[in-house]
């Protein structure tokens, strides 16, 4: 009986965990810290980039810096959970064009070089948010 | 051609305001054509950096050595969108050692080319479809003696290209790679610069031409680019083109490309090997 308990615990445990995941590009833009430093970092510039700081002013900036640092890492393949809105959702009614959301790429590119990200991380991360582009702009 | 190039460049200032929307290098550098894209074949980009709503231009001049010959091209071209682009160059070609050495009538062949480039549909980088560009390329020869004794049939002539490309993320061992196909429906001999259509065949050909490019990193981009190239003079044979370059984009307003290009034969001198040389003001 206690033998079939154990067993039984084991069996509950391995379902508890996650499928193994390929967390290579996590590892790569430094785990939980380089994930958050290249946000600050890119939030950053975005304070300078008088193409699209207007569309920052109003919004909770830890807010939007902790919602990005669980998006980035879920799309990188870390251990996180994503609890913001919808893309769709958090860009409605901000009309943003393709120039506001390359302004946005090039702002994370230079945090990423800033970081010392090598490319091919920094593509690898790109490729995952570039198919979002859809329900970012023009919403 | 330097007089040329100072209005180019004051012209240019004028789009000063020209938006700068699209990431760096995804204007291309400019074809010998005056088209926005490599050095031989033009892109399915457009100008400039501009997206939608926007102004993009480019002002460029480009040498090709090949020690025998000489290529000077310089030109202009405006974008408008992310949608349109009009573009002219002026091409002038030093006939070097076979005007010396058969004492040719003229020592040059020049060609104005006035360019229409629309982007159909599709996004060099975001949308499912690759990005799809369709252009016309009206050709005016202007030295049209030399050609005329050699074959060919007219001085001037309108030729069309489709071309197709696309930037994969990651796609070259997770560095970027940007693939291009196009065909062309031309008659031109040696781009134009030895008129259009000829003794041995005068109508136009369905031609491809194609490039490979791999971004090291945002700046810089090395590659290969291949054209194929119509045979229509019974005086020498006309070969394809084909180059290996690396380009440098240090700014949204600077671009440079070196390329080692492989021009083969060319008005009966063969190994027409060089180096190509091309710097771009984006504006």
């Amino acid at each position: 009986m206690r033998r079939l308990v154990l067993v039984s615990c084991l069996m509950l445990a391995a379902c508890a965990q996650q499928p193994p995941r390929d967390d290579s590009l996590y590892q790569s833009l430094g785990g939980q810290p380089g994930i958050t430093r290249i946000v600050e970092g890119m939030l950053l510039n975005i304070a300078d980039d008088p193409r699209i700081v207007a569309h920052f002013r109003e919004i909770d900036i830890e807010r939007l810096r902790d919602k990005l640092v669980e998006q980035f890492c879920v799309e990188a393949g870390g251990p996180c959970r994503y609890t913001g809105d919808s893309m769709e959702e958090s860009h409605k009614g901000l009309a943003l064009t393709p120039s506001d959301f390359n302004a946005l790429v090039e702002d994370l590119q230079l945090a990423m070089e800033r970081e010392g990200v090598p490319v091919t991380a920094q593509n690898r991360l790109l490729a995952r948010l570039a198919p979002m582009r859809g329900q970012v702009i023009d919403r | 051609m330097k007089a040329l190039l100072a209005g180019v460049l004051l012209g240019a200032t004028a789009w000063a305001q020209a938006g700068d929307g699209r990431l760096l290098a995804t204007g291309g550098a400019t074809s010998l054509e005056g088209a926005a894209g490599g050095g031989i074949t033009p892109w399915a980009v457009l100008a400039g950096y501009g997206e939608r709503g926007e102004w993009g231009a480019h002002a460029f001049g480009t040498r090709v050595e090949t020690g025998d010959y000489r290529l000077d091209v310089a030109g202009l071209a405006v974008a408008y969108g992310n949608r349109i682009e009009l573009s002219y160059a002026r091409q002038r070609f030093d006939l070097g050692n076979l005007a010396r050495g058969l004492r040719l009538p003229e020592n040059s062949l020049s060609q104005d080319v006035f360019g229409l480039k629309v982007r159909l549909f599709g996004d060099l980088i975001y949308d499912r479809l690759p990005q799809v560009s369709l252009g016309v390329q009206h050709k005016r020869q202007k030295d049209f003696l030399i050609p005329s004794l050699v074959g060919a049939q007219r001085d001037r002539d309108t030729e069309a290209y489709l071309t197709a490309s696309r930037l994969f993320l990651g796609g070259a061992f997770g560095y970027n790679l940007l693939i291009n196909g196009g065909l062309r429906y031309s008659r031109a001999n040696e781009l134009g610069l030895l008129g259009f259509g000829g003794d041995r065949r005068d109508s136009r050909s369905l031609l491809k031409e194609g490039s490979v490019a791999v971004l090291l990193d945002r700046h810089w981009a090395v590659g290969v680019e291949y054209r194929e190239k119509p045979d229509n003079l019974g005086f020498a044979g006309e070969s394809d083109w084909a180059d290996l370059f690396i380009g440098y984009f240090p700014s949204k307003r600077l671009a440079v490309v070196l390329a080692y290009a492989r021009l083969g034969e060319i008005a009966t001198l063969d190994n027409q090997d060089g180096a190509y040389l091309s710097i771009q003001g984006s504006f």
